[in-house]
C-alpha cells in the first residue's frame, strides 16, 4: 500500500448532532481521520457507534434536520466539503466519491432495470451519450464478475440474487472511476460463501483499478482479511487507529482489546467460555466530558471519569484515546 | 452410538418434510411447491446442543418450527420425550408445549410492545398453570433473576430495554413453564457483537443449570462451534452433514460444508492470509425447483456426473458423522474417480 502521500480525504473534528424531541443526541464527536491514496481504511464499531453517520457527514447525506453537522473539515484532495455547494457536492458524489449501500435491494431502484442505473452517473457525470454508456455499462458488469452482462443490463434489479445485487451496486459505484468508494457495511446483508465473492472481487478491484476504500463493518474477520488500517470507533469517537496487523496483534484500548476477546473463532483452539463486555453502549445525550467507555471498562481509575482522553501516539503509526497502558497495567503518565 | 450408557434421545425426527404449496393463476391453482425442509433426520441427545448451521433460504428456520409443530408437516415424523407429535392433534400438542419452546431471532419483533415485561413473562404461566397471583409474581421475579433482568423493570415495556435485555425476555417467557427443549433460531443474529457473548453465557449457564436441551439455530458458524456439541450442515432443504464439533470443524467431509467454513473469516490477520478459500461459484437454486441429483451439483467444485443423477443418501462415513455425498459412497467413486476430472473441468467452462 501506498504510504506518506498526500491524503486523498483528510477528516478533522468532525460533530454531528441530531436534533430530537428529547434534546441532542450527539452521534460523531472530534473525530479526525485520513485517508491516503490506494489505501483500504476499514472502520469497527457497534451500531451506534458513528460509523455510518460519521461518513454520511462527510459528504453531506444525512437530512438536515434533523442532523447538524456543527463543526470541523473535510478536505477531499484538498477541497473542503463541508464549505462547498450543494451543487458541487451532487458532482462529487457518485463521480469522485463512490458509495456501496448495506442492502443493495433498497438502495437499487425497483422501477428501473439494472442497466439504467449504472448509465445513469456515466451520461450524468461523464457526459457520455447512450450508446457510449451502454458499452461501459457492459464492461464494468463484467468488470465485477456478472455472466452474460450484454444481456442483463436490461433487468431489473428483482431478477437479481442478493450477491448479483450487491456487484451491481458495486458497478454504480466503480462507473465513473472514483477516487474513493464508501462501502458501508457491504456484505452485511449477504451469506458467508456469497461474502467470500464478494471480498475476493474486492481485492481485485482495488489491485486493478487503485482507488482508496473506506470499508465500515461490525465484523473483525472481514476487517483482517481486507484492510490496510483500521479505526475503531465507539460512543462516537475513535478510540484507536493501527495498522491492520498491528491492531490485532497489540490491540492497546480496553475496548477493542475486549471486543477481540468476545468473539469465537473459526479456526485453532476453541474457548470454553466466552469473555464478555458487561453493560451496554452508551446513550449519546451529552457531549463527552469523561471516556465514553468507562462505565464498561476493566481499568477505569478516577481520571476516566473527570477527562474525555484523547488520542495519542501508542506505537508506530498506532494511537489510541485511553489513560490506561496495558504494558505496565498502569495508567499512562500525563 | 453405542456407548455403554447411550445417551437418552429427547429429540428423534425421521424424515420430515415441509412443502409450502405455491398457487398462481387466475383460479389459484396449486402449480409446485418450495421443498423448504426435504426429508430431513436427526437426534439430539439430551442435555446436549445441536447447531443448525446453514445459509439464508436453507430451511433451517423452518426445520426448527416444524420440529416444534408450529406448522402442519407435510410427512415425517417427530418424537420428544417419547411421544410422537409429526400427526398430533390440538389436544396432545398443547399438553406438549410447556416441554418445548422457542427463543426467536427478533426480540423486537417477538415481544408485545403492549405488554409488561411481567406480563410477558407471565402469559405461559396463565395459560399453562393454575398458580394463584401471589405465586405467579415469585416465579416471574425467579425467572427474571435467572436470566439476569433486574425485578425492578417487571412493569416496563419492552421498547424501554436494549436488544441484549430484550432477548433476555424472550428467554426468560421460554424457560416459565420448565420446558425440556428449547428451539433457539438465531437469538444472536440482531445483537451487537459485545452482547452476543452475553446472550450466549446465559444460554451455557441456564442449559447447566437446568439440564436444557437445545437447537441451537445459526448461520454464525463461529459462534455454533463454540456453543454447539453436535453440528448439522443444511443446504437446500437437506442435511448434508452432521457430526460432532470438532469432528466437523476439524475434518469437513462433504463439500459444501468444507466451502462454507472456508468462507468464514477469520478475526486474526495473520491466519486470515495463510488460509485456503474455496470459492464457490453461483448461488444457491431455488427451493422450488431444486436440480435433479444432488441440491448442491450446480455448485460443487469436486462434482461428478452420478450428482446430476442420483440422490446421495446418507452414510456414516466416521463415528458419529454423518455425510450425504457420493464422494464417499465406495461403488460410485470407484467407477466415478477416473471422469471426476474430466467433469470438474466442464462444470467449470459451463459455470460462468
Amino acid at each position: 500500500m501506498p504510504d506518506g502521500g498526500m491524503p486523498v480525504l483528510d477528516v478533522k473534528d468532525l460533530k454531528t448532532v441530531f436534533l430530537t424531541r428529547s434534546g441532542e443526541v450527539h452521534a460523531v464527536n472530534s473525530v479526525s481521520f485520513d485517508l491516503k491514496a490506494g489505501e483500504l481504511l476499514g472502520v469497527v464499531g457497534e451500531s451506534g457507534s458513528g460509523k455510518s453517520v460519521t461518513m454520511m457527514s462527510l459528504i453531506g447525506l444525512l437530512p438536515s434536520p434533523p442532523a447538524e453537522v456543527r463543526d470541523g473539515s473535510v478536505l477531499f484532495n484538498g477541497e473542503d466539503l463541508l464549505a462547498v455547494k450543494e451543487e458541487r457536492l451532487r458532482e462529487l458524489r457518485g463521480a469522485r466519491i463512490g458509495f456501496v449501500f448495506q442492502d443493495p435491494m433498497t438502495s437499487l431502484n425497483p422501477v428501473f432495470t439494472v442497466g439504467y442505473q449504472i448509465m445513469e452517473p456515466l451520461r450524468k457525470h461523464m457526459g457520455l451519450n447512450r450508446a457510449e454508456a451502454r458499452v461501459r455499462a457492459c464492461e464494468l458488469l463484467e468488470l465485477v464478475g456478472i455472466p452474460d452482462a450484454k444481456r442483463r443490463l436490461g433487468d431489473y434489479p428483482h431478477q437479481f440474487s442478493g450477491g448479483m445485487r450487491q456487484r451491481v451496486m458495486i458497478a454504480i459505484a466503480l462507473a465513473c472511476d472514483p477516487d474513493v468508494l464508501i462501502a458501508d457495511e457491504p456484505t452485511t446483508a449477504l451469506d458467508v460463501t456469497i461474502q467470500a465473492q464478494i471480498l475476493e472481487l474486492m481485492k481485485e478491484l482495488r489491485q486493478r483499478l487503485g482507488m482508496a476504500v473506506i470499508w465500515i463493518t461490525h465484523d473483525l474477520g472481514v476487517i483482517a482479511g481486507i484492510a490496510d488500517r483500521v479505526i475503531v470507533m465507539y460512543g462516537g469517537q475513535i478510540v484507536e487507529q493501527a495498522p491492520v496487523k498491528e491492531l490485532f496483534a497489540n490491540p492497546q484500548h480496553p475496548y477493542t482489546r475486549a471486543l477481540l476477546k468476545t468473539i469465537p473463532h473459526i479456526t485453532g483452539a476453541r474457548d470454553e467460555k466466552l469473555s464478555v463486555i458487561e453493560g451496554q453502549p452508551p446513550i449519546l445525550a451529552d457531549p463527552p466530558v469523561a471516556c465514553a467507555f468507562r462505565a464498561r471498562c476493566l481499568h477505569r481509575f478516577d481520571r476516566c471519569d473527570r477527562e474525555n482522553p484523547k488520542r495519542r501516539g501508542v506505537g508506530p503509526s498506532h494511537d489510541a484515546a485511553c489513560f490506561w497502558d496495558p504494558a505496565t497495567g498502569t495508567p499512562r503518565n500525563a | 452410538m453405542l456407548d455403554a450408557t447411550p445417551p437418552l434421545r429427547l429429540v428423534e425426527v425421521r424424515n420430515l418434510k415441509m412443502h409450502f404449496p405455491i398457487f398462481s393463476g387466475l383460479l389459484r391453482r396449486r402449480s409446485g411447491e418450495v421443498k423448504a425442509v426435504d426429508d430431513v433426520s436427526f437426534d439430539i441427545y439430551e442435555g446436549e446442543t445441536l447447531g443448525l448451521v446453514g445459509e439464508s433460504g436453507c430451511g433451517k428456520s423452518t426445520c426448527g418450527r416444524a420440529v416444534l409443530r408450529l406448522y402442519d408437516i407435510t410427512e415425517g415424523s417427530i418424537r420428544i420425550g417419547g411421544t410422537e407429535i409429526g400427526d398430533a392433534g390440538y389436544t396432545t400438542l398443547r399438553a406438549m408445549r410447556p416441554t418445548m419452546q422457542m427463543v426467536f431471532q427478533d426480540p423486537q419483533a417477538s415481544l408485545n410492545p403492549r405488554m409488561t415485561v411481567a406480563r410477558i413473562i407471565g402469559e405461559p404461566l396463565d395459560e399453562h398453570t393454575s398458580l394463584s397471583k401471589a405465586e405467579k409474581l415469585d416465579a416471574i421475579y425467579d425467572l427474571m433473576d435467572a436470566v439476569g433482568l433486574n425485578r425492578n423493570f417487571a412493569n416496563r415495556y419492552p421498547h424501554e430495554f436494549s436488544g441484549g435485555q430484550r432477548q433476555r425476555i424472550g428467554i426468560a417467557r421460554a424457560l416459565a413453564l420448565n420446558p425440556k427443549f428449547i428451539v433457539c433460531d438465531e437469538p444472536i443474529a440482531a445483537l451487537d457483537v459485545s452482547i452476543q457473548a452475553q446472550v450466549v453465557n446465559l444460554l451455557e449457564d441456564l442449559q447447566r443449570r437446568l439440564g436444557l436441551t437445545y437447537l441451537f439455530i445459526s448461520h454464525d458458524l463461529s459462534m455454533v462451534r463454540h456453543i454447539a456439541d453436535r453440528v448439522a450442515v443444511m443446504y437446500l432443504g437437506k442435511i448434508v452433514e452432521l457430526a460432532p464439533r470438532d469432528a466437523l470443524y476439524a475434518s469437513p467431509k462433504h463439500p459444501y460444508t468444507e466451502a462454507l467454513l472456508s468462507a468464514v473469516p477469520e478475526p486474526d490477520p495473520n491466519l486470515e492470509s495463510a488460509r485456503d478459500r474455496i470459492l464457490l461459484e453461483g448461488d444457491v437454486p431455488s427451493p422450488s425447483n431444486p436440480p435433479a441429483g444432488c441440491n448442491f451439483c450446480t455448485r460443487c467444485p469436486k462434482v461428478m456426473a452420478v450428482c446430476k443423477e442420483h440422490e446421495p443418501i446418507t452414510r456414516e462415513v466416521a463415528p458419529g458423522q454423518f455425510v450425504a455425498c457420493h464422494l464417499y459412497d465406495e461403488e460410485i467413486s470407484e467407477i466415478a474417480g477416473k471422469t471426476a476430472a474430466h467433469e470438474a473441468d466442464q462444470s467449470i467452462q459451463q459455470g460462468e
